[in-house]
C-alpha cells in the first residue's frame, strides 16, 4: 500500500538534524527500550511474522503514522497485532489491567529461549522449484502496484526501468507472508539511474533497490 | 477496533509513557511475556550488539586482505565467523567504497539496518527527512553530516527492501599504513558503516586522544 510509510523521494519533510554518533543513546526514553523489547518478546510468540508486524504499523492513517516517533509506531503496531489476534482486547490495552486469561496454549519464551532465537534470527532465503526469469544485466520495468496490503515495492521506482545487478536467490515474497503464507520468489538488486528516478541534471547517482520478481516486467 | 487512532480520549493511559506502561504490566499479568526473557532482549541490544562488530569486520578487511575477499563474497558467513550472527543480519551484504564509487544504505519503507554488526540504528537513519531524500538527493543528505564527495564519484544509494542487510566498507584512509588492525579499528565509525560519513582520518584520531576534538 502506498501509505505514510512510502517516504522514498517525497518532499517537505525538512532537514535530518542528526545527533552526533559519540552523544546519541540506543534508546532515549526508558518507555523506548520497553516498547522495543514488548515487541521483540511478543513477536516470539510466533502469532505473527515480520511483515504482519510490518504492515500493522503501515496501515495506520498516513498523519498518524507521520507525527508519531518511530517507537510510538511499534506501540500501535504491536498494540493493533496482539488485539487482532485476540491475546488481549481492546479493553484491557486500555486499562492495562487482565480482564480475561489466554484461551490457547502455547511457549513463552524464556532468557534461555530468547539467546537462542536471536542468535538464530529468521532467515528468508528459500529453494526455489521454477527459475529465474531475468539474469544480472537485463532491463526491467516495475510494475505500478495499487495493492491496499503489505508490498515491498516502494512509489518512486514504479513504471521506471533498471537494470539487474544482482539475484540474491528465492526469498519468502512479502505479499503473500503478509497473509500468513510461506512462498518464495525470485529476488533481485535492480539499479537505477538516479535521472530514470527523478529527471535529476546529476546523472552519476544511483539507487539499488531489492525487488522480486512478481514486481517487475521485461524491459529488454 | 473503533478508538484504534482516537487519540482524544480522555480516560488514562492517555500519554505514550503509560500506556507502555500498562502494556507491560498487562502482558506480563496475562502470561504473554516472561520477565527474565523481556531484559534479555534490551540488554543484549542496548549493550551487546553494536557497531564495534561491524568496526571489527572493517579493520580486519583493511588488515587481511584474504579475509576482505571473504567478506566481499559471502559477508553472512564471514561475519559468522567471527560470532557476528542472528536477527536482522541473515543475509548481510557488504558494499565496497572506492575512489570512484561512494555506498549509501537507507531503508525508505522502514528502517532495516543490519543488526548484528551495527545495532540498532541511530534515530536520524529512521526518520521521515532522511528515508525520504537520501534517495533523492543523497548529495544534499551527504552535506548535512559534512561529507563533501567529487561530482565524479558515483553515489550508490542502497535501499534496502528486502532481509538483505546492507553494510559500507568505507575506503581506508591515507597515512595508516603498518596500522595495527586495532589501531585501525578506532578509525571505523558507525556512520562510514552506513555510508553517511567517510572513516575517521588519522588526524582526527590523535585530536580525540588528547582531548582536543
Amino acid at each position: 500500500m502506498q501509505g505514510g510509510h512510502d517516504l522514498g523521494g517525497k518532499q517537505g519533510l525538512g532537514p535530518i538534524n542528526p545527533e552526533s554518533e559519540a552523544e546519541e543513546p540506543v534508546f532515549h526514553a526508558d518507555w523506548e527500550r520497553r516498547i522495543f523489547g514488548l515487541t521483540l518478546a511478543t513477536g516470539m510468540l510466533g502469532k505473527w511474522n515480520i511483515d504482519q508486524s510490518r504492515y500493522a504499523r503501515e496501515r495506520q492513517h498516513p498523519i498518524n503514522y507521520l507525527e508519531n516517533s518511530y517507537y510510538e509506531n511499534w506501540y500501535e503496531g504491536v498494540s493493533k497485532l496482539l488485539v487482532e489476534k485476540g491475546l488481549i482486547s481492546e479493553a484491557e490495552l486500555l486499562s492495562g489491567i487482565s480482564q480475561q486469561t489466554v484461551s490457547q496454549e502455547f511457549p513463552v519464551p524464556t532468557r534461555e529461549d530468547v539467546k537462542k532465537i536471536l542468535s538464530s534470527g529468521g532467515p528468508t532465503e528459500m529453494g526455489l522449484d521454477v527459475g529465474a526469469v531475468f539474469c544480472v544485466g537485463d532491463h526491467v520495468r516495475v510494475i505500478r502496484n495499487f495493492t491496499h496490503g503489505h508490498s515491498r515495492v516502494p512509489t518512486y521506482v514504479q513504471g521506471c526501468v533498471g537494470k539487474i545487478e544482482i539475484h540474491h536467490g528465492g526469498h519468502i515474497f512479502p505479499d503473500k507472508s503478509v497473509e500468513g503464507l510461506v512462498s518464495g520468489e525470485h529476488l533481485y538488486a535492480v539499479r537505477f539511474s538516479g535521472k530514470e528516478l527523478w529527471r535529476s541534471d546529476i546523472r552519476n547517482d544511483e539507487v539499488i533497490i531489492d525487488l522480486w520478481e512478481p514486481y517487475l516486467r521485461s524491459s529488454n | 477496533m473503533p478508538n484504534d487512532h482516537d487519540h482524544d480520549h480522555t480516560e488514562p493511559p492517555s500519554d505514550i509513557v503509560l500506556k507502555v506502561k500498562a502494556l507491560e504490566s498487562l502482558l506480563i499479568e496475562k502470561g504473554l511475556v516472561n520477565a527474565e526473557a523481556l531484559e534479555e532482549i534490551i540488554e543484549t541490544y542496548e549493550h551487546k550488539v553494536g557497531p564495534r562488530n561491524g568496526a571489527h569486520l572493517v579493520a580486519k578487511a583493511w588488515h587481511d586482505s584474504d579475509f576482505k575477499e571473504k567478506l566481499l563474497e559471502n559477508p553472512t558467513a564471514a561475519a559468522a565467523a567471527l560470532g557476528y550472527v542472528g536477527r536482522q543480519g541473515e543475509h548481510l551484504q557488504v558494499v565496497e567504497n572506492t575512489p570512484s564509487q561512494h555506498n549509501l544504505v537507507v531503508c525508505t519503507l522502514c528502517s532495516c539496518y543490519p543488526w548484528t554488526v551495527l545495532g540498532l540504528p541511530p534515530a536520524w537513519y529512521k526518520s521521515a527527512p532522511y528515508r525520504s531524500r537520501a534517495v533523492s538527493e543523497p548529495r544534499s543528505v551527504l552535506r548535512e553530516f559534512g561529507t563533501e564527495l567529487e561530482n565524479e564519484v558515483v553515489i550508490r544509494v542502497w535501499d534496502s527492501t528486502s532481509e538483505m542487510r546492507y553494510l559500507v566498507l568505507p575506503l581506508r584512509p591515507t597515512g595508516t599504513d603498518g596500522w595495527t588492525e586495532a589501531q585501525l579499528q578506532q578509525l571505523v565509525s558507525r556512520n562510514s558503516m552506513i555510508g553517511i560519513e567517510l572513516a575517521k582520518s588519522p588526524a582526527e584520531i590523535n585530536q580525540t586522544n588528547q582531548g582536543i576534538e
